[in-house]
């Protein structure tokens, strides 16, 4: 199963970026393999708008099963949710804090979005 | 004759210069708000509201009955407004640009359009001003679907001024895109000259004559019209900093019937701006020896 993180930099170590839209970058870790890729998110960073629609997609298809980041906005929720994608939230400082977190099930599923969208 | 009244900088009087400018040309004449986001220059205008129309854009709807979830409608939208994973499609309604793309792509014929309410067009009638002015409903981003409605209202047989939003960007450009002559307002400041030259570039771009307004004469510095001087852009009016003018504002009069004295300035700019428009048409004819 892959687990996407929303991150600042390009290793384990790296800042969770809280924002998930307009995060910096994707890392995408393998619980199966144990390794993990990360993937750029500079287009979305200075999309106008439809960021998180546009980095909802991505993850999905990334083939990422969940999705552990800063916040969520309703839109990007509303496209994760129908890819089927879980998100979880967490305030970890980094990739490898958030990932024992989601090993140990520290980590709850959100229901819904935990911010409004910018635009309405 | 379309005359459109644009800044860089926010609040340099566009809207004052616009409702003058259409008061001082006596007969009738029709004056777009394109600020659909706040109009205003009804605020300046007694009027009689003489019609009200709900304004809409056209937003994809999937029929899920006929969708087989190719995802070819996601593909093709560049704004993420209809997204498909294998399932059926989420549409993003306020993210739509209306282009249609997702309806003709479908290979199932399963995306059909209907309308979404962005706003309403008014039509109000003051004296001499027929004000057309959009509103654009809370909670929606786009302007320029609205400001495209709002311009389709006015008939090319009488004169008309439009009121642009500030700045340089898309319903800036929307607003003014076909118009004979742009008249830029900035004021003598730093920050009115730095807003001046990004307005400047982007009427430039568009290829539109254009003149500067320079509001509140006596504040601020020169630079303004330092720049104008180098890069020979007409200055054809100057509205001092008058606190009578800045009252008569307040108490949404027209300058130009609050205070007489000042009337023969907005008459001067309407002279000027239509000798203007008249000299760069005979270029035209001349250009295209004389065949239109």
């Amino acid at each position: 199963m892959k687990i996407a993180f929303t991150v600042s930099e390009t290793d384990l170590d790296s800042p969770i970026d809280s924002r998930f839209g307009r995060a910096a970058k994707f890392l995408v870790y393998d619980l199966v393999t144990e390794t993990f890729e990360v993937v750029d998110n500079q287009q979305n960073l200075n999309a106008a708008q439809g960021a998180g629609i546009q980095s909802a997609e991505t993850v999905a298809r990334l083939g990422a099963e969940c999705l552990v980041t800063g916040h969520c906005g309703p839109k990007a929720f509303r496209v994760l949710n129908a890819a089927g994608v879980k998100v979880y939230t967490t305030e970890a400082t980094t990739a490898a804090e958030a990932l024992e977190q989601f090993r140990l099930g520290n980590l709850t599923p959100s229901t819904s979005a935990d911010k409004d969208g910018h635009w309405a | 004759m379309r005359i459109a009244v644009a800044s860089g900088k926010g609040g340099t009087g566009k809207t004052t210069v616009s409702a003058n400018l259409a008061r001082v040309f006596g007969s009738q004449v029709q004056l777009l708000d394109c600020d659909v986001e706040e109009p205003n220059a009804h605020l300046f205008l007694n009027s009689d509201l003489i019609s009200q129309d709900i304004a809409t854009i056209p937003v994809p709807e999937v029929d899920e009955a006929l969708c087989d979830g190719c995802g070819e409608c996601g593909r093709f939208c560049e704004y993420h407004a209809i997204v498909s994973f294998g399932t059926k499609p989420l549409v993003f309604p306020e993210m739509c640009h209306w282009c249609g793309g997702c309806m003709l792509v479908c290979p199932q014929h399963a995306i059909r359009e209907v309308d979404r309410r962005i706003g309403t067009v008014e039509t109000l009638q003051a004296g001499n001003i027929t004000l057309i002015q959009g509103r654009l409903d809370i909670g929606v981003v786009m302007a320029p679907p609205l400001i495209r409605q709002v311009k389709d209202r006015a008939t090319d047989n009488l004169p008309i001024i439009l009121d642009a939003p500030p700045g340089t960007s898309c319903p800036v450009i929307s607003t003014i895109g076909g118009s004979d002559f742009v008249l830029l307002v900035t004021e003598p400041t730093p920050f009115g000259l730095h807003d001046l030259t990004l307005a400047v570039d982007m009427v430039r771009q568009l290829g539109i004559p254009f003149g500067v307004v320079v509001n509140r004469m006596g504040v601020g510095d020169d630079r303004v019209h330092a720049f104008c001087l180098s890069e020979g852009i007409p200055v054809l009016l100057e509205i001092p900093d008058d606190r009578q003018i800045a009252e008569a504002y307040s108490r949404g009069r027209l300058i130009v019937d609050a205070l007489p004295q000042y009337r023969n300035l907005f008459e001067r700019l309407r002279a000027k701006v239509t000798a203007m428009v008249h000299e760069v048409r005979g270029q035209l004819v001349a250009a295209k020896g004389g065949s239109r």
